[in-house]
């Protein structure tokens, strides 16, 4: 694995202290961290698992198990690309393809410049829309291959 | 304010109701994941800030609310306006100053907002004569677009919480679970179990400490009921919690959301904190002495940890493993504690069975499968969104009436209901009436309400492998069965797709599906076949074009499909700009082609082409073109 880069702890102290420190609370605790840093950093996992007096393995386990986590560092931007069923039938894998093209990545891949990271999951509940695809926080319903510079420039800033 | 006591609870409905019969103009925002989409936050934005500008809500007494999913989330934003009931669609910011001039100020309606009846173009000014909504009857969803989730009045003047109060004051525990029996409820998150009689196994487990929970991880994709319920009222999911809390004695509850639902965690957590406020949650729940509190946690994004066991398991912090059945978690859930699970729309009937009575429910639906059920129409279906209707409405009246049919008109393929665990139902049983008995017997599942309506433009093979890849991904890994019966069926799927299938496939399928239906650990490797084989048993002739022929029937599957542009081009042009690789050639007004060598056959040109001049053919005819 490569060199994590040290991180700032005082930000996971804020979140372990809102908690009761036992096993229950791990979900939620990673949960935290990890919408503070991004992803979940190693040395964050150490002091989780210290604190909450869970073996290391078990978080790692549970940092693993859950789609919501990535070990290693995202982009700044997250594009989820829908792909349940209604979003399948309507073209979803044509997105993926396009921001393939377009910025080089498949799905659960990183840019290199950390600015985007493309990911796929599993309906996103606004099927009626379907293709559903979300850049940042927002969403673009009916999505087309052909419009996917616009979402990319526009997604990010939008604050919706 | 606090309520404290039944007096206090029927001044504080009385205020409520009041105010909503004082309240004449409104204008309705839906803001519901669907309708944010496409700017619906501006748009409620744009309303507040005219109708202030003008001072308009000193003097026709309008406010602006923002209501949950309407369900009708393609044509969004939606906006409705009382009392008229006027419903525009597809409503922009920018015109807003334009709308409250004309509508509200003019009383004029302004045709081009109004909604097009897809069946024969006509515009209907009033909402409740939409047929989408004409049709329905709405007991789970009976506040989503009516009421402002995060306004605890307005849901109480829309008889939030009166069965609660009902419950809490004038019977025991066991007469609730008795009127829940009567209402012949089953759960509405997959299996069907009947709910009263969940209940009670769990109330006769042993032990004074017990657990109720909401499952809110609605994983099948496809569907969305679940989410409009939690975003759109979530007074209803708490009020069914309560009210089963105070049946089973239980003092703790958990709701389970999933991850990709942050909309629903905001409104749910905000509904709890006015419910804690107002007395109807926490101690002594209104002046009755009953102790109950909800708790929400955040899914991780697993699939599996909808399943019972997972999910308690998720909720301890753990990996979301299920373990094996012969432990019911009625007697040892949670923490090892006798625990109640059901699904959103189970509870969000609750309060509604014990307001009106179980026999009102009961008065709906068919013979073993009561009252009505949430579905989320989508797919390639005209009208897509939310619909609630009496069991026992046939699929025909649901696609057709309701949805309007099939999109752009085109042949039907099939239906696709139950999510992962379902199956894929053809033409010829259109007119089942849709309840849980006939659903399995067709080979599919009612699960968690999706609805997935395919046109000719779909690949069975290839619905039925996207499934398969679906649950390898989601598979838990803990039992071989489902970790490998998946994997080594997605492979021979693979090779289908990629035009290698070979003779015996279909029988190598057969076998892998019945082991895993016999030896995996947890419904979701049992059902894992599901898809496969509905798909085979209705389409089997679409597996074997596949394998004998090396072609793709729908022309869907890439590998085996080539396309080309027919004479009847008239040069518009739409496809050479939609293509991703530049391999169509053509100038304007002439006649377009298709390069081969270029050509991904993604079908980019032919979804768009408007005079329907682009066809499939099985790609290994171009080999036998280039021999020519
Ligand atoms: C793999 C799998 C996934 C499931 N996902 C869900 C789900 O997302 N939502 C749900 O309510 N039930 C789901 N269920 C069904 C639950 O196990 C359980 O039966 C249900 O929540 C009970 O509530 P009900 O009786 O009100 O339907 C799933 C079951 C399996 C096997
Ligand atoms: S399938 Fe894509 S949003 Fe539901």
């Amino acid at each position: 694995m490569a060199e994590q880069p040290c991180v700032d702890l005082s930000k996971t102290e804020a979140i372990l202290g809102s908690y009761p420190h036992e096993e229950p609370s791990l979900i939620q605790v990673l949960q935290d961290v990890h919408r503070a840093y991004n992803y979940l950093p190693c040395d964050v996992l150490v002091r989780v698992a210290e604190v909450l007096e869970v073996p290391l393995a078990k978080v790692f386990s549970v940092s693993t198990f859950y789609k919501a986590f990535s070990l290693e560092p995202q982009g700044d931007t997250i594009i989820k690309v829908c792909t349940g069923t209604a979003c399948h039938i309507r073209g979803a894998g044509q997105l993926v393809e396009e921001l393939e093209r377009k910025l080089g990545i498949g799905a659960g891949e990183t840019t290199e410049d950390l600015k985007f990271t493309v990911k796929t999951v599993n309906c996103v509940g606004a099927c009626a829309m379907a293709p559903v695809m979300i850049v940042g926080e927002k969403y673009w319903g009916g999505a087309k291959p052909a419009r996917m510079s616009r979402y990319l420039a526009e997604g990010g800033s939008d604050e919706n | 304010m606090r309520i404290e006591s039944k007096d206090q609870f029927a001044a504080f409905q009385a205020q409520a109701r009041e105010r909503e019969a004082g309240r004449k103009k409104r204008v309705l925002v839906c803001c519901g994941t669907g309708c944010l989409a496409t700017g619906a936050r501006e748009v409620a934005e744009a309303f507040a800030y005219e109708i202030a500008e003008r001072g308009l809500d000193v003097e026709i007494g309008l406010g602006v609310k923002s209501t949950g999913c309407h369900g009708f989330c393609e044509r969004g934003p939606l906006v409705v306006f009382q009392p008229e009931g006027l419903l525009y669609t597809k409503v922009q910011a920018k015109r807003v100053p334009e709308i409250v001039e004309k509508t509200i100020l003019g009383g004029e309606i302004i045709p081009g907002l109004l909604y097009k009846n897809p069946a024969d173009n006509e515009r209907i000014p009033a909402y409740e004569e939409i047929p989408f909504y004409k049709n329905q009857v709405r007991v789970a969803m009976r506040n989503i677009g009516r009421i402002d989730p995060t306004d605890l009045t307005d849901a109480v003047a829309h008889d939030a919480y009166a069965g609660l109060a009902k419950a809490l004051f004038e019977m025991t525990p066991d007469e609730v679970l008795d009127e829940v029996e009567t209402s012949g409820q089953r759960g509405r998150g997959g299996a069907g179990f009947y709910t009263a009689r969940k209940w009670r196994s769990c109330k006769a487990a042993p032990g004074d400490r017990r657990f109720v929970l909401c499952n809110g991880d609605e994983g099948d994709p496809g569907a969305f009921k679940d989410r409009s319920i939690m975003e759109g009222d979530p007074h209803s999911v708490l009020e069914g919690m309560i009210i089963g809390a105070y049946a089973l004695g239980a003092h703790d509850g958990y709701i389970y959301v999933r991850d990709e639902y942050p909309l629903a965690v905001v409104n749910l957590q905000a509904a709890i904190v006015e419910a804690r406020k107002a007395g109807l949650l926490g101690e002594n729940i209104l002046g009755s002495g009953f102790d109950f509190d909800i708790r929400i946690s955040r899914g991780g994004g697993a699939f599996v940890c909808g399943e019972s066991s997972a999910l308690m398991r998720s909720l301890a912090g753990k990996t979301g493993e299920p373990r094996a059945k012969y432990v019911h978690s009625t007697e040892k859930g949670l923490f090892d504690l006798p625990t109640v699970l059901n699904n959103v729309e189970t509870w969000a009937g609750i309060g509604a069975i014990i307001h009106h009575g179980g026999a009102w429910f009961a008065s709906m639906g068919t013979a073993r499968s009561k009252g009505t059920k949430a579905f989320s129409l989508v797919g390639k279906v005209k009208n897509t969104g939310l619909i609630e209707l009496p069991m026992g409405t046939t699929l025909r009246h649901i696609i057709y009436d309701i949805g309007g049919g099939v999109l752009k008109d085109r042949p039907f393929k099939a239906v696709q209901t139950g999510g992962p665990s379902g199956g894929c139902i053809p033409e010829n049983l259109l007119d089942l009436p849709v309840d849980y008995e006939r659903l399995t017997e067709a080979g599919s599942m009612m699960g968690s309400g999706g609805m997935i309506v395919m046109d000719d433009r779909t690949c069975m093979v290839d619905v039925a492998r996207y499934f398969l890849a679906f649950l390898t991904e989601e598979s838990c890994g803990k039992c071989v069965p489902c970790r490998e019966g998946l994997k080594q069926m997605l492979g021979i799927f693979d090779a289908l797709v990629e035009g290698r299938g070979r003779q015996g496939d279909i029988e190598r399928i057969e076998t892998l599906a019945a082991g895993m239906q016999l030896g995996s650990l947890c419904e979701l490797g049992k059902s894992a076949p599901n898809p496969v084989l509905s798909t085979l048993k209705y389409f089997r002739s679409e597996y074997e074009a596949h394998i004998a022929d090396r072609a793709c029937p729908a022309g869907i599957c890439r590998d085996l499909t080539a396309f080309e542009i027919m004479d009847d081009c008239d040069g518009c042009h739409v496809c050479f700009k939609a293509c991703p690789t530049n391999a169509i050639e053509g100038t304007i007004k002439e006649l377009h082609v298709i390069h081969h060598d270029l050509c991904i056959s993604c079908g980019a040109c032919l979804d768009v082409c408007p005079t329907d001049s682009i066809r499939t053919f099985p790609k290994i005819e171009l080999a036998v073109r280039e021999v020519v």
